[in-house]
């Protein structure tokens, strides 16, 4: 089994962050891994991706190729769909529905929800809000991980596990907000999902 | 033995240190810098103390690589592919010395230009010095090549070059690391003219070099970094680096010619000779220049090479799996296409930026001056080539606005302006100044200082605290030497030293001085965590 993953979002909103997780979860279990990122440039509000791949089998090339991808899964939703070509037909868009405006001809945040709506399987989360109530902001990009954790290939737990590993150094109440924000995103998609 | 999920240029890092590095001499370069930064926080490297500061350009790593190498330790020099062409002449003459202690210098190249100004394919410069090239295709070979490359350094003689290109640079996977050696002790060249590149010597030390070359082939053909998987086809491919994880992907593991994946050079010529008795054509897939293509061309009459030359590839750009589909007829299918909505999202200067400001003003003056003959360079502040700014005329290379203003006003333009950053004045805007001022050229340069590298994140800047002296010590008039506050409520003020300068018609220098407010944030972020 493969899960192939285009990570999206503007730079600074810490795509690269749930990159390190998922890849710790998946290196614990033993899978292979590739994960490719593009810095430089990136660093001032341009958009940024990255392409995860993880399988039970070697993995060849750091790229994605176009068409082959899992799941979109990206903090701003116009950023979600730049990356359409690369995603399978049965491929599935998770992104926050929040837009981060930092130019001047973005589009109708509408016209872009009803973009994300066309697309037979989706899940649109307010990440920002659900973030504030548990009262931290900055684990918006968790509460998104947490909406995807149910088709990244890897267990909850071990996600939870890389949380832990990951924000030890900065004490048990971060791990314990991530965690939360990570519950909350899976809650949440499970519901939408649903209708 | 341990298992870690490194980037390629971590992989690196790692294997130098494990293969007993004594120092790290670089300068930051998008895709090469986090191989200086892993080593700068890496536990080993520092209980060990290896050498892991920052070095004022390329030229200068290359020396004190070279250096640290006479004294017998083993060195390690990283840079963007640009950076070679600074390093050129220490490199190219490091081959005709040869090392005592192993050098390894770390080339990434940047096919795309994702952020460079070209494509050059550094495998040239190791061509022309005639040394062992490596070029990974995973990130597990990144590490065993730095790790053994020291070996292969010291037992050639020569320095080795590992060549990377930008996607294996930044793209991570577990590695498994080796038993960590010990260093070098300090010993001299048993030769103590080794290193005097006199022309009576110097003859003796290039035949040496040339002598070496068959015993470097010898090893490319004995290399495990070479290897060969048979097919039953009479199409045959070389394939190079990470070009061959494509053609993996693309034929789904089983690529159905016989297969030729070079990780060591120079070329393993026997093994293509071998490869060229049973095939009619050979398909070379490479990234970066069509470097080996051009160097098999005429291995024999009765077979066809191709590849970037004939159109199999495309010439410009990285590779990528779409590409080797294409070129193998195998088809990629993609179902969506990006929404016409989607609008670009360039990278543009922070909010708050010191260049920005900065900018604003510069801007004011040249439309009173009535021109805009402002030479740019390269930093965060070449995005004042964009809008809503469109302030700069050219961006080059490193230095080049200084120079660039001076030929400009040598030709009579008036008002010739140069922007440069903190950090590439150090680097090598200063010796550009000092022909201005040994003139006294009609230049207004600029040094937009934000006291850090901040293009690359935010390096140390060997500029930080000392421009002024530095512009002093080089001979710039201390009446037309001037510092400004780039902030909203100095505009008038900023206005005013801009205009008067750029009117003067002799060297002045203004730097305009306000740290960068990202590097700001990080060092603060860094203070709090350090409290806690
Ligand atoms: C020869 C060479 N080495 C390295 C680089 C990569 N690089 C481009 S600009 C830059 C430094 C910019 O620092 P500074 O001039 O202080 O400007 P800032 O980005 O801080 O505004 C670096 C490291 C390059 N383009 N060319
Ligand atoms: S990183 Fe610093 S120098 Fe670069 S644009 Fe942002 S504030 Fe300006």
């Amino acid at each position: 089994m493969k899960t192939d993953i285009i990570l999206a979002g503007v730079g600074g909103q810490g795509i690269l962050s749930i990159a390190s997780c998922i890849g710790v979860a998946a290196m614990n279990e033993n899978l292979y891994v590739k994960q490719s990122e593009l810095h430089g440039m990136s660093q001032r509000g341009g958009a940024v991706q990255s392409h995860f791949r993880l399988s039970d089998k070697p993995v060849y090339s750091d790229q994605i190729p176009l068409g082959e991808a899992d799941i979109i899964l990206s903090v701003e939703p116009m950023e979600a769909l730049r990356y359409l070509p690369w995603l399978s037909a049965e491929g599935m868009v998770v992104t926050d529905s929040t837009p981060f405006i930092n130019i001047p001809n973005y589009p109708e945040p509408e016209t872009i929800t009803a973009e994300i709506k066309k697309l037979k399987k989706h899940v649109l989360i307010d990440a920002n809000s659900l973030a504030s109530e548990i009262k931290s902001p900055k684990s918006a990009n968790i509460v998104m991980l947490g909406a995807a954790s149910k088709y990244l290939q890897v267990s909850f737990k071990s996600l939870e596990n890389a949380l832990e590993e990951i924000f030890k150094s900065k004490g048990a109440a971060v791990v314990d907000v991530n965690k939360q924000a990570l519950n909350l995103g899976r809650e949440y998609a499970e519901k939408y999902i649903r209708g | 033995m341990q298992k870690k999920l490194l980037l390629g240029v971590e992989a690196i890092a790692q294997g130098a240190i494990d293969g007993g590095l004594s120092g790290v001499y670089a300068y930051p370069g998008t895709p090469s810098t986090e191989i200086t930064e892993y080593i700068e926080s890496n536990p080993v490297a520092i209980e060990r103390n290896l050498h892991r500061q920052w070095s004022a350009n390329e030229k200068t790593a290359m020396e004190a690589a070279l250096g640290m190498s006479y004294a017998g330790k083993r060195a390690m020099v990283c840079m963007k592919h640009v950076g070679m062409n600074v390093c050129a002449d220490a490199f190219v003459n490091s081959a005709v010395t040869g090392i005592n202690g192993g050098i390894v210098v770390v080339a990434a190249d940047d096919p795309s230009m994702h952020s460079s100004q070209n494509e050059q394919d550094s495998r040239f410069y190791g061509d022309f010095a005639m040394i062992t090239i490596l070029e990974p295709s995973t990130q597990q070979q990144a590490y065993d090549m730095a790790y053994s490359a020291f070996e292969i350094s010291e037992k050639t003689g020569l320095p080795v070059l590992i060549r990377i290109t930008t996607r294996l640079a930044h793209s991570r996977s577990t590695v498994e690391t080796k038993e960590l050696k010990s260093e070098n002790e300090v010993h001299f060249p048993a030769d103590p003219r080794q290193f005097v590149l006199l022309p009576a010597i110097a003859k003796r030390r290039y035949a040496n070099l040339l002598k070496m070359q068959e015993v470097l082939g010898d090893n490319s053909e004995k290399s495990t970094f070479n290897t060969f998987e048979d097919a039953d086809s009479k199409t045959g491919i070389v394939a190079c680096g990470i070009a061959y994880n494509y053609l993996k992907e693309t034929f789904n593991g089983a690529i159905p010619y016989p297969t030729l994946h070079i990780g060591q050079y120079p070329l393993p010529i026997k093994q293509i000779e071998k490869l060229a008795e049973k095939c009619d054509e050979i398909i070379v897939v490479e990234e970066g220049y069509p470097f080996v293509e051009q160097r098999i061309k005429g291995i024999s009459q009765k077979i066809k090479i191709k590849g970037k030359l004939d159109g199999t590839l495309p010439r410009q750009g990285e590779l990528n799996p779409d590409i080797t589909n294409e070129a193998f007829g195998v088809k990629s299918e993609n179902q969506y296409a990006t929404p016409e909505l989607v609008s670009p999202r360039p990278p543009a200067l922070c909010q708050g930026c010191s260049h920005a400001d900065m900018y604003e003003v510069l801007n004011q003056v040249m439309q009173e001056m009535g021109s805009n003959r402002v030479f740019g360079d390269i930093g965060c502040y070449t995005l004042g080539a964009l809008p809503p700014y469109v302030a700069i005329n050219s961006t080059v290379d490193m230095g080049a606005s200084i120079t660039m203003a001076k030929g400009a006003a040598d030709s009579g333009v008036k008002h010739a302006v140069a922007v440069i950053g903190d950090s590439t004045f150090v680097h090598s805007g200063m010796t550009g100044l000092l022909d201005a001022v040994i003139e006294n050229t009609p230049i207004t340069v600029i040094i937009s200082d934000n006291s850090t590298t901040a293009m690359t994140g935010g390096q140390k800047s060997h500029g930080e605290n000392r421009i002024e002296k530095i512009c002093l010590g080089l001979g710039v008039d201390r009446e037309h030497l001037h510092i400004i506050t780039p902030m909203k409520n100095k505009h008038e003020e900023m206005f005013k030293v801009i205009k008067q300068e750029v009117e003067y018609q002799g060297v002045s220098v203004i730097i305009s001085q306000r740290e960068c407010i990202r590097t700001a944030a990080r060092k603060a972020a860094k203070k709090r965590a350090n409290l806690k």
